[in-house]
């Protein structure tokens, strides 16, 4: 299988600082790909180098196929960056123009196409006003849009939804979901764990610039989790039988916990109890959350 | 093009500015004094009595159209600079430059881009400045400096040799170090060629070199002694000493070195930003 980008050892210091030191990962083609880690971590250096922004110290990388830097390859990535900064003294419609004009679309084909994205991130009231005037969220709706014109195979987005209200969270999640639907592979820098909670399919945890691990976000919702039962009359040999199904099991008054390794088990933890004369009051899976996992595997240090 | 699309970018972001705004205002104010100091003088040189010949008249009508190319040249090289100073470096702060360079094009096509729109702003600015002295000075008194079109283009070239100066230091210094490099390069020139013509008046050969090295440091003051020796009018270059021209006349191989100064400003400007980190 073709990878969309993959990685060879990147590393990039700045003098004495390493900002990426071994980055090595693959992301499939049409894969929504979530980049997770601290700030300071290197997923903007991370992002810059893959685009060319900025050349690596060592190591290699193919975005599309081409080597890092092809600016042909180019012509079918979108990119929003995290401080989005544009050319505020034009209007929205110019400044669109502007960069379709850097990809050199036709211009009836641009004409159309701006008009089609300043509907989708619901900027079309909008059309003549200077991007000056617009509010954060405002701004990264439109760069949202620039990072589409092109139609692209892979969007890179940096922390795109870091200044949108709650509203403008949802459109963001919605234009990610199509854009996957339709093919287009995404490249998502985000601290924002909900967010990529809903919208990867698959991401990696960053920290000083080294990928510690890559997770399917299916296996999180498939793997192990933790039940919190609230129970009275257990019985230590009940206790002791749980463990054919879980671990980490703890009694503390009317509260039973246990991690199962997978959510199939708990039917039979449940009929395990009731067969055996217990009076079950509740149950209440703990999910293990991707900001759990983050700190799993992170760790509370960082961020600094 | 996409080199097109960028100098059209530059342009337009160029012309919006109050600098040129400003520069605009001092100019046509320029022009306004000019005109009418220039045909009060014309007024009262031709009707003196005891009035000299035309020959003198010119010489007089010429010494005031150099001192107006004089500002005409300071003019264009401040607007050359001021305007392009921060146009990388205050890109690449910004953060403006991150979409620019990751669209589908090359780094050096930003820079010839942004060289091409600010050189289209500077030769309007330096034709309209220039020309409306030309066109004052003839409508006045009927006279025409001699090789006009000649000293222009050293005016021109000595504008977009400071241009890609400028776009050479943006590229990897910060705006304000940017400034302080090309304005400094320009003062050494100046004060430079200031010494090799006193130098050459009283026949210092040590003050001589100082200037020539000066000009080799940047030519952009050579090249404005040229245009000067080109447009004098030939009498006083007999006779010798004017402030705005120069008894040690730079030769024609320092302005050719000149010229390729500025190619070799703008190459180095797109090679120091090919290898920037953004």
């Amino acid at each position: 299988m073709s990878h969309t980008i993959s990685t060879q050892a990147l590393r990039k210091d700045f003098g004495e600082n390493t900002a990426v030191s071994n980055l090595t990962l693959e992301v499939g083609r049409g894969e929504v790909f979530g980049f997770l880690g601290p700030n300071g971590a290197g997923k903007t250096t991370a992002v810059k180098m893959l685009l060319g922004l900025i050349s690596p110290t060592a190591g290699s990388a193919k975005v599309l196929g081409a080597p890092l830097g092809d600016h042909h390859a180019r012509a079918k990535i979108g990119f929003l960056p995290e401080h989005f900064r544009f050319h505020d003294w034009l209007s929205s419609v110019e400044f669109l123009r502007l960069h379709g004009n850097l990809y050199q679309m036709p211009a009836q084909l641009l004409d159309r196409r701006v008009a089609e994205l300043l509907e989708l991130v619901g900027l079309e009231n909008h059309t003549n006003k200077k991007l000056r005037t617009f509010s954060k969220g405002m701004m990264q709706r439109i760069g949202l849009a620039q990072a589409l014109l092109n139609k692209p195979d892979l969007v890179f987005l940096d922390e795109p939804t870091s200044g949108l209200d709650p509203v403008g969270r949802r459109l963001v999640r919605d234009i990610i979901h199509d854009l996957s639907e339709e093919g287009t592979t995404v490249f998502l820098n985000s601290h924002l764990l909900s967010e990529v909670e809903i919208t990867c399919d698959r991401v990696a945890f960053i920290r000083q610039g080294e990928v510690l691990t890559t997770n399917s976000l299916k296996n999180l919702v498939e793997g192990e989790l933790t039940v919190e039962i609230r129970a009275r009359n257990v019985t230590p040999s009940v206790l002791e039988e749980l463990s054919r199904w879980g671990e980490n099991i703890r009694l503390d008054g009317e509260h039973l916990s246990l991690t199962l390794s997978s959510e199939a088990d708990m039917p039979q933890v449940i009929r395990h109890l009731v067969e055996n004369g217990i009076d079950v009051y509740a149950v209440k899976p703990q999910q293990l959350s991707l900001e759990d996992l983050f700190i799993q595997v992170v760790g509370t240090e960082g961020g600094l | 093009m996409t080199i097109l699309v960028i100098a059209r970018l530059t342009f337009r972001e160029a012309a919006r500015r109050k600098i040129l705004l400003a520069a605009l205002l001092l100019g046509l104010l320029y022009l306004a004094i000019y005109g009418v100091g220039f045909y009060f003088v014309n007024q009262d040189i031709s009707n003196s009595q005891f009035g000299p010949g035309l020959l003198e008249l010119n010489q007089i009508r010429n010494f005031l159209f150099m001192a107006g190319m004089y500002v005409v040249n300071f003019l264009t090289v401040a607007i050359a600079v001021l305007t392009s100073v921060d146009t990388l470096s205050g890109e690449i702060t910004s953060g403006t430059i991150h979409t620019l360079v990751s669209k589908p094009l090359q780094r050096w096509q930003i820079v010839v881009g942004k060289w091409l729109g600010f050189a289209g702003m500077l030769s309007l600015y330096l034709l309209l400045m220039a020309g409306g002295t030309v066109l004052l000075v003839y409508l006045i008194s009927g006279y025409t400096a001699p090789n006009i079109m000649r000293g222009l283009g050293l005016l021109w070239m000595n504008a977009i040799l400071l241009l890609g100066v400028s776009l050479a230091g943006g590229a990897v210094l910060s705006t304000l170090a940017n400034g302080v490099l090309v304005f400094g390069m320009f003062g050494i020139a100046f004060v430079g060629g200031w010494i090799e013509q006193i130098g050459s008046f009283i026949q210092n050969q040590t003050a001589i070199d100082v200037g020539i090295i000066s000009s080799l440091l940047i030519p952009s003051e050579a090249l404005w002694k040229r245009a000067a020796f080109e447009m004098q009018s030939p009498l006083v270059s007999t006779l010798g000493f004017s402030p705005f021209t120069a008894s040690s006349m730079p030769s024609l191989v320092m302005v050719i070195y000149g010229m390729i100064y500025a190619i070799l400003a703008l190459l180095l400007a797109i090679r120091l930003f090919n290898k920037r980190d953004l």
